[in-house]
């Protein structure tokens, strides 16, 4: 009997149609996958995304030039300059990130003694050219003012964690 | 030059040559679109079933896609290797496409509607189907690289194993029909399709199709995962789109094959009211397109073959099994007196 | 008729001249390449003459199967050409008889049809008219009748030689491992797996 069953799931390929069946039956499920450019999945708030340099509430830039950063950088993607300011502050001349260097290790953020440089929620920027990937201190201040929001409220929703 | 000279001309030349083309635009043209929408379906059936999306960007639906692939194929450099035998190298993906289409001269899309009704129409098909492996194994030679080499010699040795069998398949069927005319053969499934008699048989037919179009579970010359696409890893833009389109064509045409032996042809299921009101032309476009829907279902469901195991299967399973349905046929019809009259 | 006087030049044309290419090719993937190209318009020679039949036959045969082993065979080789030219003076009167021989050969069968009538009566008259009966048919009728007994002999010439074939290349080897499927997929899940509740701290 049981050679009559084997030698008839053989002959009538009762496996291969099982899984015909099988693949048929999840043609009609809901799409596992999301629409993408128009539809996004949800964000930790410990994402780590694209960089910004973030400003205090009165305008005045966060980074102190401490090289913190740049010193546990490990793929030695950031270069700084500093020299003291007109009033005696010390500030940046130069704050560029090699992003194509970058890794998204996130070790800049957690070196900041004052919450400067952040990775941001942004994960969407592609660009066309090579060059554009070399971030100058213009583009991460004003990535800074763009996503200052969103960022502010991640490291609030972080803080608890810290 | 006289006027009995220009007619002659006209009436014996110009105008049925003028009338042929017309007929092979009116079939390749639409052929060649679905071609392309194939792409897109094969696209779209796989990804619902592995629960995607598929291309939904390009067009509503996605619906532009395969202009857009093709453009994008177009628009690319041809890269010849420099160790590749130039003339061969281009002229295998000729070879593909051109068999994929020229097939198509003698197969009925509906009753009357056949640009060569030939007396050996299936013996013709045969010879096309057992000649694309040549498209093939001159790419894998001429690019003169070995991934594309052991793609070649992988896919010749499978498409010409499977070839037997099929052939067997299609002795059967014209067993049953007593003639080598596809029209013919279509014609004698009025009572009912080959499919249900020759159960056993359709279902050789069609995995051997599979396996003569290189397609999953059978697709070892192209075997991303070892051979990085096998026979094709050499080819760029317009070449590489020649044996793309070739494929597909040629998995078309496997499906109209089957439907002509085992699905009737342009018949309707039954011969009653709703069902014959409809052109035959549709039916069997529907039924090439179930077949269709087959392939690409089969490809979402079955992992690839190991090699050994491939040539098992034509060899030893399809081979003596076909062998015996050939002479259980013929005993069957002989005993019962069955045997196709007249011709 | 144009045409087809047309076309029967170009056909035969194409095959002697690839005939030709065949023994004066240097590449050897290149005459079985051209092999083919003189066996594809041998065939549309058949299919001008109305003998679509072996036409197709011919096409399905030798180039669809015949071939593709040939070029298999050629490619695969690793073929010295400097060494192979070497011996061909020395094979050169050999070479050449044989061909002599063929030569003749075809000359008597021609020939015979020219000596007695009788020849070329039963090899002019088609049976019956091509008209009435496609030359499927007509073939068929033919073979399987009148020279049953030959091609049943042909048959078995073929089976002997495969079957020759298969016992020179057959080597038992002993102790090579075997996949046997219907093994494998008749199997039990019992004799695969066992559960077994697993104390902590224990093992088994």
């Amino acid at each position: 009997m049981a050679l009559l069953d084997r030698g008839a799931r053989a002959i009538f390929l009762w496996e291969v149609v099982k899984g015909l069946g099988l693949t048929f039956s999840y043609m009609f499920k809901k799409r596992a996958t999301i629409n993408y450019p128009y539809e996004k999945g949800p964000l930790g708030p410990r994402f780590r995304g694209e960089h910004a340099l973030r400003r205090y509430a009165n305008g005045e830039e966060r980074c102190i030039a401490c090289k913190l950063c740049e010193a546990i950088c490990p793929a030695q993607a950031i270069t700084i300059e500093a020299e003291p300011r007109e009033d005696g502050s010390r500030r940046t001349t130069r704050y560029d990130i090699d992003m194509t260097k970058c890794i998204y290790c996130g070790f800049c953020q957690e070196a900041c003694p004052v919450d400067a440089i952040v990775e941001g929620p942004n994960f969407e920027f592609a660009t066309e050219t090579r060059e554009e990937l070399f971030y100058s201190k213009e583009k991460l201040l004003a990535n800074g003012e763009r996503w200052e929001y969103e960022i502010s409220r991640n490291i609030a929703a972080d803080a608890p964690y810290r | 030059m006289t006027d009995a000279f220009w007619n002659t001309l006209w009436t014996g030349y110009v105008f049925p040559g003028g009338l042929i083309l017309v007929h092979i635009l009116m079939l390749t043209v639409p052929l060649l679109i679905a071609v392309a929408y194939l792409t897109l379906m094969e696209r779209k059936v796989l990804a619902a079933m592995s629960l995607r999306m598929g291309p939904n960007v390009v067009g509503p639906f996605g619906l532009l896609q395969p202009f857009a692939d093709a453009a994008k194929l177009i628009f690319k450099e041809t890269i010849i290797p420099s160790g590749a035998n130039k003339f061969l190298f281009i002229m295998a993906p000729c070879i593909t496409f051109i068999l994929a289409l020229i097939a198509w001269a003698v197969i009925p899309v509906a009753e009357g509607w056949v640009i060569a009704n030939i007396n050996v129409g299936v013996l013709y098909l045969f010879a096309i189907s057992s000649l694309g492996v040549y498209g093939i194994i001159i790419a894998g030679w001429s690019s003169n690289s070995r991934y594309a080499f052991l793609g070649a010699l992988r896919s010749s040795a499978q498409m010409v194993s499977y070839e037997v069998s099929m052939g067997f398949v299609i002795i059967t069927v014209l067993l049953c029909v007593g003639s080598l005319n596809l029209s013919a053969i279509v014609q004698a499934q009025k009572t009912v399709w080959f499919a249900l008699p020759l159960f056993p048989m359709f279902i050789v037919f069609f995995i051997s199709a599979l396996a003569e179009t290189n397609r999953h579970p059978f697709d070892l010359p192209e075997a991303e995962a070892e051979l990085v696409a096998g026979y094709q890893v050499e080819y760029s833009s317009m070449a590489f789109a020649l044996f793309f389109l070739g494929e597909y064509a040629n998995m078309i045409l496997m499906s109209g094959m089957t439907t002509i032996l085992f699905l009737g042809g342009w018949l309707p299921p039954l011969d009653i009211a709703p069902f014959n009101w409809i052109p035959g032309i549709v039916w069997f476009c529907l039924k090439i397109f179930v077949l269709l829907f087959v392939f690409i279902w089969v490809r979402a469901t079955v992992p690839r073959y190991r090699y050994d195991q491939l040539m098992r299967l034509g060899w030893k399973v399809f081979l003596p099994f076909s062998l015996f349905w050939v002479v259980a046929t013929a005993g069957v019809l002989v005993a019962f007196d069955l045997l196709p009259k007249g011709v | 008729m144009i045409i087809q006087a047309l076309a029967f030049y170009l056909f035969a044309a194409i095959t002697v001249a690839s005939g030709f290419m065949v023994i004066a090719s240097r590449n050897p993937v290149h005459s079985v390449l051209f092999l083919i190209l003189a066996f594809f318009n041998a065939a549309g020679l058949f299919v001008l003459m109305g003998a679509e039949f072996l036409g197709m036959i011919l096409v399905i045969v030798y180039v669809g199967a015949v071939a593709v082993l040939f070029l298999f065979v050629v490619m695969m080789l690793d073929i010295n050409f400097v060494e192979l030219r070497q011996g061909f003076l020395q094979y050169l009167p050999i070479g050449s008889l044989i061909g002599l021989i063929l030569l003749v050969e075809l000359v008597l069968v021609l020939g015979g049809w020219v000596i007695t009538p009788v020849a070329k009566q039963v090899a002019t008259t088609p049976i019956p008219a091509l008209d009435q009966v496609t030359n499927t048919h007509a073939l068929g009728a033919v073979l399987y009748t009148k020279y049953i007994y030959l091609f049943q002999g042909a048959g078995l010439i073929l089976l002997v030689a495969m079957i020759g074939a298969i016992v020179l290349t057959l080597r038992s080897r002993p102790g090579v491992k075997r996949q046997s499927i219907a093994e494998q997929v008749n199997r039990p899940r019992d004799a695969a797996v066992a559960i077994r509740k697993v104390e902590p701290r224990k093992g088994i």
